[in-house]
């Protein structure tokens, strides 16, 4: 078993649609020094630096890690770069840990990001796509997405219909309202969502994520250092990744097995036997509306189908039972290689009892999702107030 | 690679335009290549099964990606099947090779355990459901390429 390892401090930028004072590694300097703040730390006292970002086709600025090693003050040092896909932030933050729990550094900083406005998102999103098979159908992220909304409303119609959705898009917009870093800070209603234009249906505009630039940042520290430095560490206690194809036999968007397995991983490390019970927290990725009620299926934080009625009683509401996506979620803010860790700095910072305007009392557990590819890739970490 | 500095706004310089222009060369591979020659010359979708689970997969590979056995059993599928999901897409992006809107869909071919991508015409978009029957729409001139087939339309 591996030795405990915690999140001792969080930083983020504000996500803006396009940020023009500072370039990539001065952003993700800026989300690294916060963190560094909050944890009470200097730069010199990080042991290593592991960096994440999605495909380089996004900037058109290859090999970034050279770019942006220096400006966290590693150069010489120890620097990792981490790629998966959409999972990449969350992939980080996990590197992070296995770089502590293994015993081979102290104190890492873990940084991801991503500054869409300086290319073209859905062009960069295409070319994930294999070229000779359904890169010339396929349309960036909201196409595959489509299709797996698509088959989830049919799977479970009429339980779940296209306003459940809309439900998601008004409750993480209505918790942005609460999140100073969130790109996306507008009151929306149903009616809204329901007449916003057709993307790839049954995808309509206000169900879909922004582009953002940003970066989010964790320093990941061990017992010792966690102890001296921090009064209420956020623990790592369950993690999971999981790989699939998008192209294995009778493929199931709407109840991922990769989803399932990375969650079962994670429970079991983290000894969760009922997840609906005793999370108290879960920031899932929904890029698209739809996806957290997917997600949450897949989490087993409801039954398979149930999804509608989750966000129809209010139990994943701010003030509900099981409060899903209290940061206003990737619709409200999304620098895609950053959007996974953000995932496990709300989720670290509601166990920190961090989090501002949008803490939910009383968080012993808080669980962060992600997904990627192809709907291919997830991850699931636990974060818990105890170790 | 960069253009001449074009100042964003205000009187410092925030951005330059660049371009990064590469023509790729995708390489077919052997299963591809084989895949692409029936397509192209015989108007035929082949599969792939696998000896051990029995899956019929696509696109053809040399191992099957649910029990790693190497795969080596080609196996002629319809061109016919039922939609298994669908997406209508409104949104255009540079280098869209189809004009939005466009029905964009997954199909089960008769004979196969995987989804082919492709995208439904003739038929209009409220129209369209899950596990309705299409079937493939081939072209007069093909050239070894998923477009080989124009669409899909209802049966």
């Amino acid at each position: 078993m591996t030795r405990p390892v915690a999140v001792i401090g969080t930083g983020q930028t504000k996500y803006v649609s396009r940020r023009d004072d500072k370039n990539v590694p001065e952003i993700v300097r800026e989300a690294g020094l916060r963190a560094l703040a909050d944890a009470g730390l200097k730069p010199s006292d990080v042991d290593a630096v592991v960096i994440g970002s999605a495909p380089e086709i996004f900037e058109g600025v290859n090999y970034p890690e050279d770019w942006i090693a220096p400006a966290l003050g590693m150069c010489p040092g120890p620097v990792m770069r981490v790629h998966t896909g959409g999972t990449v932030g969350a992939a980080t933050g996990i590197a992070g840990f296995y770089h502590v729990a293994s015993g081979a550094y102290d104190t890492v900083l873990a940084v991801a990001y991503q500054k869409l406005s300086d290319g073209v998102p859905q062009y960069g999103l295409s070319a994930c796509y294999d070229p000779l098979w359904d890169r010339d159908f396929a349309c960036g992220a909201p196409a595959l997405v489509g299709l797996q909304s698509r088959q989830y409303l049919d799977r479970h119609a009429p339980a779940v219909t296209e306003e459940h959705g809309a439900m998601v898009a008004v409750k993480n917009r209505r918790n942005a309202l609460l999140n100073p870093y969130a790109q996306i800070r507008r009151e929306i209603t149903v009616a809204d969502v329901m007449s916003s234009p057709p993307v790839a249906e049954p995808l309509k505009l206000l169900d879909c994520c922004p582009t953002s630039d940003g970066a989010a940042a964790m320093v990941i520290a061990s017992e010792q250092t966690a102890r001296k430095k921090c009064p209420r560490p956020a623990w790592f206690s369950g993690v999971g990744t999981c790989s699939e194809s998008p192209y294995v036999p009778h493929v199931d968007m709407a109840y991922p097995e990769s989803c399932v397995r990375a969650a079962q991983q994670a429970y079991q490390m983290a000894w969760i036997y009922e997840p609906a019970r005793e999370l108290d927290v879960a920031e899932v990725y929904e890029a698209f509306s739809f996806q957290e009620l997917i997600w949450c299926e897949a989490l087993g934080l409801c039954r398979p189908g149930e999804g509608g009625k989750l966000i129809e009683s209010g139990r994943s509401d701010l003030d509900g039972a099981l409060p899903v996506n209290t940061s206003g979620g990737v619709l409200s803010s999304n620098p895609i290689g950053a959007s996974a860790m953000i995932r496990q700095v709300e989720a670290a910072m509601q166990v920190m009892g961090r989090a501002g305007e949008h803490q939910v009392d009383g968080v012993h557990r808080a669980l962060a999702h992600s997904w990627g590819g192809a709907i291919q890739f997830s991850t699931v970490t636990i974060f818990s107030d105890e170790i | 690679m960069l253009e001449t500095a074009k100042p964003s706004g205000g009187d410092i310089v925030k951005s330059v335009t660049g371009t990064l222009d590469i023509k790729y060369r995708f390489s077919y591979g052997e299963r591809y290549d084989r895949f692409f020659r029936e397509m192209r010359d015989n108007k035929r979708i082949m599969g792939i099964a696998c000896p051990k689970c029995g899956a019929v997969l696509l696109p053809p590979r040399p191992y099957c990606g649910f029990c790693y056995t190497p795969v080596d059993e080609w196996v002629e599928l319809s061109d016919e099947g039922a939609l298994l999901t669908y997406t209508v897409v409104h949104l255009p992006f540079i280098g869209q090779p189809t004009e939005p809107p466009y029905i964009y869909a997954f199909i089960m071919l008769d004979g196969a355990d995987v989804q082919f991508p492709h995208i439904l015409g003739e038929i209009e978009a409220a129209d369209v459901r899950s596990g309705m029957r299409v079937k493939a729409v081939w072209a007069e001139e093909r050239k070894g390429t998923l477009h080989d087939i124009k669409y899909f339309r209802p049966v």
